[in-house]
């Protein structure tokens, strides 16, 4: 068994935080330099250009990329030849979370009830486990902006559904984002599962490079599709409302076919390390 | 374009939709919990703790300001979640928010209605546009963190006209 101290994970946490909010994605920027390039619209170009110099600014001046540091998401796999030691792991996890965003000066955005609201603060994040082989950790953060994850979707399709129902409803979840949550976008999607799994694939699928070499037949067509919309950057009109969408799926019941649609911004932001 | 704040109903009707703007003065941050008060102190008919009149209000809620900074990174939030409370603030006298994304039917007509105009900012760029702000002030609802109200001083602070005083929006 290897040991790994709890506050290694804090420290690493922490690092990550100011790391996924200051630094945006080299992917992401890649596309929204292609972007650029490609867009014929002129406002929706020089707003490119200011999302562009945006991303120096926050690196470079270590300021957050968007006011809106998100909901902290931390996916962790864990080597199952891994024993943490010395302290408790969620907690270590927090406390990172809560050491980052306040040495970061990033946004308390949480509150604690959902309905009562009240003071807002740094965390908890959302914790997702996973137990794999080998005797690493791998820590991945993920601070999802609230505008996009706004208008995340979920249907629960006819397991005899024909696939261009499934891309209208994907194609109309961008619709109807239109310009609120900050195109050009990029989509997750997550197939298959049960309803609260395919949420997690959409989520997980934006952890994937965006319009990374081998873009899948189905996301290019999608990518195509939605690029039709015209709701361009900013929702100004033009030729690029997204910048690439990503699909994840997995197997799931005879009776059944959920498809879920997540949302991001622009400024997808996320940072992994591994101890 | 550049225009200055207070606006006044002569600088408000030059404003057309799609037109690029720079502007500059007061400006104030409010977003959903802060809005939801103040139309609370509205409907009780109470005074509110600032004048409204020929003002402009920024749904904001701006990231931490770093030592040595005015204000953190502080890009627009989404305007439609402000939509049900917009109305109320027109008629007190607010004649320009700053937000990103479309508005209700009915928020533009308030907006025809009271001669006020609806900006767009540069979404997704915080960490940019604080570069423009020169001044900040926390001067109402503290408890509410990053939602409460600053009063900023902007300067050639950069917008899009999205819905004119004409009720024209660059969405449609």
């Amino acid at each position: 068994m290897r040991e790994i101290p709890a506050d290694k994970i804090r420290v690493a946490v922490s690092n990550l935080c100011a790391k996924a909010n200051f630094s945006l994605r080299k992917d992401v920027l890649q596309q929204l330099r292609l972007a650029y390039k490609k867009e014929t619209n002129k406002k929706a170009k020089k707003f490119l250009a200011a999302v562009i110099a945006n991303a120096f600014v926050a690196e470079k001046e270590k300021i957050a990329i968007c006011q809106d540091t998100g909901l902290p998401i931390v996916f962790l796999e864990i080597g199952q030849d891994v024993r943490i030691v010395r302290g408790d792991l969620k907690q270590a996890i927090n406390k990172g979370i809560e050491d980052g965003y306040r040495k970061a000066y990033l946004r308390n955005s949480i509150v604690l009830d959902p309905l009562a609201r009240g003071v807002s603060k740094f965390g908890p994040a959302i914790i997702h486990l996973d137990l794999v082989k080998g005797k690493k950790i791998k820590i991945t953060i993920f601070p999802k902006g609230f505008g996009c994850e706004n208008k995340s979707q979920l249907k629960m399709f006819k397991p005899t559904v024909s696939i261009e129902e499934i891309k209208k409803f994907i194609v109309e979840a961008v619709r109807s984002a239109g310009a609120d949550a900050c195109p050009p976008y990029i989509v997750g999607v997550g197939i298959g599962g049960t309803a609260d799994y395919s949420g997690l694939l959409a989520k997980k699928a934006l952890l994937k490079p965006v319009a990374g070499i081998k873009i899948r037949k189905l996301e290019s067509e999608l990518l195509k599709m939605i690029n039709r919309l015209n709701i361009g950057p900013m929702g100004l009109g033009g030729k690029v409302t997204c910048l690439g969408v990503n699909i994840e799926t997995a197997p799931t019941h005879i009776a059944g076919l959920p498809v879920s649609v997540n949302i991001s911004c622009h400024a997808l932001r996320s940072a992994t390390t591994e101890l | 374009m550049n225009i200055k704040t207070p606006l006044d109903a002569k600088q408000i009707k030059k404003l057309k939709s799609g037109d690029e703007v720079l502007l500059s003065g007061v400006i104030y941050t409010a977003r959903d919990q802060a809005h939801k008060r103040l139309c609370e102190v509205i409907n009780s008919g109470k005074k509110l703790s600032f004048d409204l009149k020929g003002q402009v209000i920024y749904y904001c809620g701006p990231s931490m300001a770093p030592k040595g900074k005015i204000i953190g990174s502080c890009g627009p939030t989404t305007s439609r979640r402000m939509d049900e409370f917009s109305e109320k603030l027109l008629a007190k006298g607010l004649k320009g928010m700053i937000g990103k994304g479309g508005r209700s039917q009915d928020v533009r007509a308030a907006i025809k209605k009271h001669c006020a105009v609806y900006f767009l900012a540069y979404a997704g760029c915080g960490a940019l546009l604080s570069k423009y702000v020169k001044k900040s002030e926390l001067i109402a609802y503290k408890d509410l963190g990053p939602e409460a109200i600053l009063k900023l001083e902007v300067k050639n602070f950069p917008l899009i006209v999205g819905i004119d005083s004409y009720g024209r929006s660059i969405y449609d």
